[in-house]
């Protein structure tokens, strides 16, 4: 599957497949969402089973729960102020999410969904409906102003206005496809230099010496990954908070 | 806990395996397989997908806003409080040893200023009586001093009284072998003269 013939297959690793024999086919259930759902058993777990001795001096789980609360507590609060509070169970759902996805994708066999333009694209509407509707909601007819910055002279509204509206417009755009660009460049990359090392390996003798060189280079990949990973659920989630800082005070 | 990993591992392995043990599609997908959604299948499975997505997080959503996050906040919340009863239970003993203290240093200072006072008093009693005893002997002495004064002062008028009738006397004898006679009055005055020229009169 890695290599066939002399061609690399990166992308085969993407194709969404059912789970769960014909219930699953008849479904649409997929390797994809069968991942989402062992991600929200393990994020569920970590956070319920974690805290459910509720020791005062926590252990390990119980730390990890308590440190990934607060870490996204503290976003929350720092970048929308209070009145953020009640967004925090969203965007903690969708950090943890973004971050168990990613994160189980870098076990072997397993399937980062969050690789899916699909998926990030449903996440950043639902994040982009969430703070349209919020504003609306907070801000009623007052929202339209966020389009044309106050004091701006009025002749330059014909330039400001429709850069505004675009720049409003793209926000999930943006948001969706650097999580789904990160997350398939690096499998993808991943991929290839395994791709070389079965390639490699295969010649001659000196084959598994110069084989080396791609596996340590998948070495560095995958911690490298780990890192984009988390910096990537960061961003997501940190991207979010901003945009609800926007719609909650209007810049 | 080494147990849980391993358990953890090895589900997170095996699940993906289960996972792929599944047939994949009849028809190659051209392309990126996340784009292809003209595909029968990928196409089809790409939209479903998307709808599993919207119930599993929304799954998600619920347990992390229900049950998930209100608990782990609880815990939190839980010890904030006590750290801040023990704080606060800390800061009342503190407070009420600094009271201690305080008290314990009045009560030296006041057990001090006492025993300084009783000294001083004792002192000055000490002072009087001393002061009394020596007035009284001065004023003994003074009166026995002026008793012995005015004995002196009789034994002295009495002896400067004798001194005029002796030395009248001595010069009426004198006289009376000089010139073969003498007169007593004349003597007496011319002794008198002689006395008070002298501040013994």
């Amino acid at each position: 599957m890695a290599a066939e013939g002399n061609t690399i297959d990166a992308l085969s690793q993407f194709i969404l497949v059912p789970v769960l024999g014909r219930v699953g086919e008849s479904v649409g259930f997929t390797q994809s969402n069968l991942h989402m759902l062992i991600a929200v058993g393990l994020i569920t777990a970590l956070m319920m089973w974690g805290t459910a001795k509720r020791a005062l001096i926590p252990g390990r789980m119980q730390a990890l729960a308590e440190s990934a609360y607060e870490f996204v507590h503290g976003l929350v609060t720092e970048q929308v102020g209070e009145k953020g509070k009640r967004f925090f169970p969203f965007v903690f759902s969708l950090f943890m999410f973004i971050l168990f996805g990613n994160m189980l994708g870098l076990f072997p066999y397993a399937f980062t969904y969050t690789s899916h333009i699909a998926v990030t694209f449903t996440l950043a509407a639902i994040v982009f409906v969430l703070i349209t509707v919020v504003a609306l909601a907070i801000h009623g007819r007052k929202f339209f102003g966020y389009f044309f910055p106050e004091g701006a002279p009025v002749w330059l509204a014909p330039i400001i206005v429709p850069v505004e509206i675009v720049s409003y417009l793209s926000r999930p755009v943006s948001l969706s496809i650097r999580l789904f660009a990160n997350m398939v460049a690096g499998h993808v990359m991943l991929k290839v230099f395994a791709s070389f090392v079965v390639m490699l390996g295969g010649l001659a003798v000196i084959g598994p010496f110069v084989a080396l060189l791609p596996l340590a280079l998948n070495v560095a990949l995958v911690a490298f990954e780990v890192l984009v990973a988390f910096l990537q659920a960061y961003v997501f989630a940190i991207l979010t908070c901003i945009y609800l800082h926007d719609a909650v005070h209007l810049h | 806990m080494r147990r849980l990993v391993l358990a953890a591992a090895l589900i997170g392995a095996a699940v993906p395996c289960v996972a792929l043990g599944a047939p994949p599609p009849g028809e190659p997908v051209p392309g990126m397989p996340q784009l292809a959604f003209g595909h029968p299948v990928q196409g089809r499975l790409l939209i479903s997908h998307v709808v599993w997505l919207l119930i599993i997080f929304g799954l998600l959503y619920y347990v992390m806003a229900r049950y998930a996050l209100p608990q782990v906040g609880s815990v939190l919340e839980e010890r904030r409080r006590r750290i801040e009863a023990d704080l606060e239970a800390a800061r009342a003993a503190k407070d009420s040893a600094d009271r201690a203290v305080a008290e314990h240093e009045a009560a030296t200072a006041r057990a001090r200023a006492e025993a300084q006072a009783a000294i001083a008093a004792a002192l000055q009693q000490a002072q009087a009586e001393a002061a009394a005893r020596t007035e009284a002997l001065n004023a003994r002495l003074d009166s026995q001093i002026q008793e012995a004064e005015k004995r002196i002062a009789a034994a002295r008028d009495a002896a400067m009284g004798a001194l005029r009738q002796v030395a009248a006397e001595t010069a009426d004898a004198l006289v009376a072998r000089l010139i073969g006679r003498a007169d007593r009055k004349a003597v007496e005055r011319a002794v008198e003269r002689e006395l008070a020229a002298r501040g013994r009169a």
